[in-house]
This record gives structure tokens, C-alpha cells and sequence, in this order.
């Protein structure tokens, strides 16, 4: 266990970066944006908060690429779910 | 599990896709992804539902956006704690981390009682001719359902993180275990960041 001088992400630099994106994610609500614009950017906002946490926080950015493959496969499946069942959607 | 480390610090794998201290963040991060995939079953089931209904509460406007923002903002706070308190104890610097830890604790306790107060409160009275319980309709169902389920979890968390702090305050958990109880802690508030965005925002 030889972990001296452990070298560690800038962590407050992310907790920065996690509130200014909630704030902007609030902000583009009062916009009156068109709906399909408001979704995509709020989704993206979303997603790019959720890499955040999970390269730096759960240290995936530095981590074995094993556990990478093991995090990303749900997000593929979940996104694979939502296409499969866009036929049932689509026609109202 | 010390003989494993020992061997470990004797061969030095270099390019071996896991060493022995994987296995345990490895068996963490293979319970997340069944459990992302739980969550994202319920969040998906939430947009089919809602892209069928005739008609579909404005979420803003029934739930309201400023609680739960600041709910949101503690979690992410109480994520940073986490990880400033793992970084503590990488560093030696175990009273450090007993107060990171600490917090992190508090932060979760606080976002259940927000919880709580939210959930008693659109039982009670949301809007004059809109009242939300379990079974107003599907609106309320899948809200109940999501935020209780990831509710379950936060509390989960914060006694999974006291057992945590109990157990490297007497000794017999080091810096690794926290990493773990960081994983699962990390999780809980990055399902809470789509929620908020799915569920209240959307």
C-alpha cells in the first residue's frame, strides 16, 4: 500500500463545471426555445454532466478500460430500448 | 485478500487489463450497470408514456423547479465531499477524510428530508384542481415511481457510506473501500442529474 503522494484530479475545477452547467440547464428553460431545440440541448447538458461525473469522479478518465466498456454498455442498451421502441411511438 | 496485494506488489503487472485492486471496483461498477439499466428501463418507460398521453401535466409547473434545484446542487456537493474525502485518506490524512465523509453523510440525509418534504407536500395540495398521489395518473405514477426508487437508493447510500465511516474510524476499512462506497455514492447522483433533467425540466 504504498500510496504516498497520490497525485489527484482537480476536483473542485468539475464541481465548478457541474454547477455552472445545472444553472445554464435552468437558464434555457425560461428561454421560450422551440421544443425539439429545448430537449436536445437540455439532454446534451444532461449527458455531458453525467460524463463528467463518471470520468472524474468515478475516475474512469484514469481508470482500466475494462470498467469503461463494463459503464458504457447500459448506456448503449438504454439507447437501443428507446430505438426499439420508437415504432410503437412514432404513430401516436 | 492481503496475499493477492502482496502478489500483486511482487509481479507488478504493467499492461494486464486488472490487477487484484480491480476486482473489487469491478464487481461495484458490474452491480451499477444492472442497476443503470434498471433506472433506465424506468426512465424510458417515463418518455414512452408520456409521448402517448393525451394530455401531460407540465412537470414545472406541478413540481416546481427551485427545491428540487438545490436538491440537485446538494448532491452534486455531496459528491465533491466524497471524493475530497477519498483523496484525504490516499493521502494518510484519516481526521481529514472522518470530516469529508461527514458532510457527504449529512448531504444525503438532507436531500431525503427535501425529499420527503416534497413528496408530503404534492400529496397534499400541488395546484387548486391538480392534486398529486400515487394514482392521479400516469404522470404521477411514473414520478413516484422513479424518484421513490432513486430515493430507496440514496438511502441506501447514506447508510452504506455510515457503515463506511464506522469502519475505517475503527480501522479495518482503508482508502480502497471508500473508493467503492465512492463508486456506488457517485452513481446515485449521476442518475439523480438525468432524472432531474427528464423528470422536472423536460
Amino acid at each position: 500500500m504504498a500510496s504516498t503522494a497520490h497525485a489527484h484530479p482537480n476536483y473542485i475545477k468539475i464541481f465548478i463545471i457541474l454547477s455552472v452547467l445545472t444553472a445554464v440547464e435552468i437558464g434555457v428553460t425560461f428561454l421560450g426555445l422551440p421544443r425539439p431545440l429545448l430537449v436536445a440541448l437540455l439532454v446534451g447538458l444532461a449527458v455531458w454532466k453525467a460524463a463528467l461525473v463518471a470520468l472524474h469522479f468515478m475516475h474512469l478518465k484514469i481508470e482500466k478500460t475494462t470498467l469503461t466498456i463494463v459503464a458504457v454498455i447500459p448506456f448503449i442498451l438504454c439507447v437501443f430500448l428507446s430505438l426499439m421502441l420508437l415504432p410503437d411511438i412514432y404513430p401516436r | 485478500m492481503s496475499e493477492a496485494v502482496a502478489v500483486h506488489g511482487a509481479v507488478e503487472p504493467a499492461e494486464t487489463p486488472l490487477t487484484p485492486e480491480s476486482w473489487g471496483k469491478l464487481g461495484m461498477w458490474l452491480f451499477l450497470a444492472g442497476d443503470a439499466m434498471s433506472f433506465g428501463g424506468l426512465i424510458v418507460a417515463y418518455g414512452a408514456l408520456r409521448y402517448h398521453s393525451k394530455s401531460w401535466p407540465v412537470p414545472a409547473e406541478v413540481l416546481g423547479i427551485n427545491l428540487t434545484a438545490l436538491m440537485t446542487f446538494l448532491l452534486i456537493v455531496s459528491s465533491v465531499t466524497m471524493v475530497l474525502g477519498l483523496a484525504a485518506l490516499q493521502d494518510g490524512d484519516k481526521p481529514r477524510f472522518k470530516k469529508f465523509m461527514g458532510l457527504t453523510i449529512l448531504g444525503g440525509a438532507i436531500f431525503l428530508g427535501l425529499q420527503a418534504y416534497e413528496w408530503t407536500h404534492l400529496i397534499g395540495h400541488t395546484l387548486p384542481h391538480y392534486k398529486l398521489d400515487f394514482s392521479t395518473d400516469l404522470f404521477a405514477t411514473t414520478f413516484f415511481v422513479l424518484t421513490g426508487f432513486h430515493g430507496m437508493h440514496v438511502s441506501g447510500g447514506v447508510i452504506y457510506n455510515i457503515c463506511v465511516l464506522a469502519a475505517v474510524s475503527r480501522g479495518r476499512y482503508q482508502a480502497k473501500h471508500v473508493e467503492i462506497a465512492g463508486l456506488y455514492w457517485h452513481f446515485v447522483d449521476l442518475v439523480w442529474i438525468l432524472i432531474f433533467t427528464f423528470v422536472y425540466l423536460l
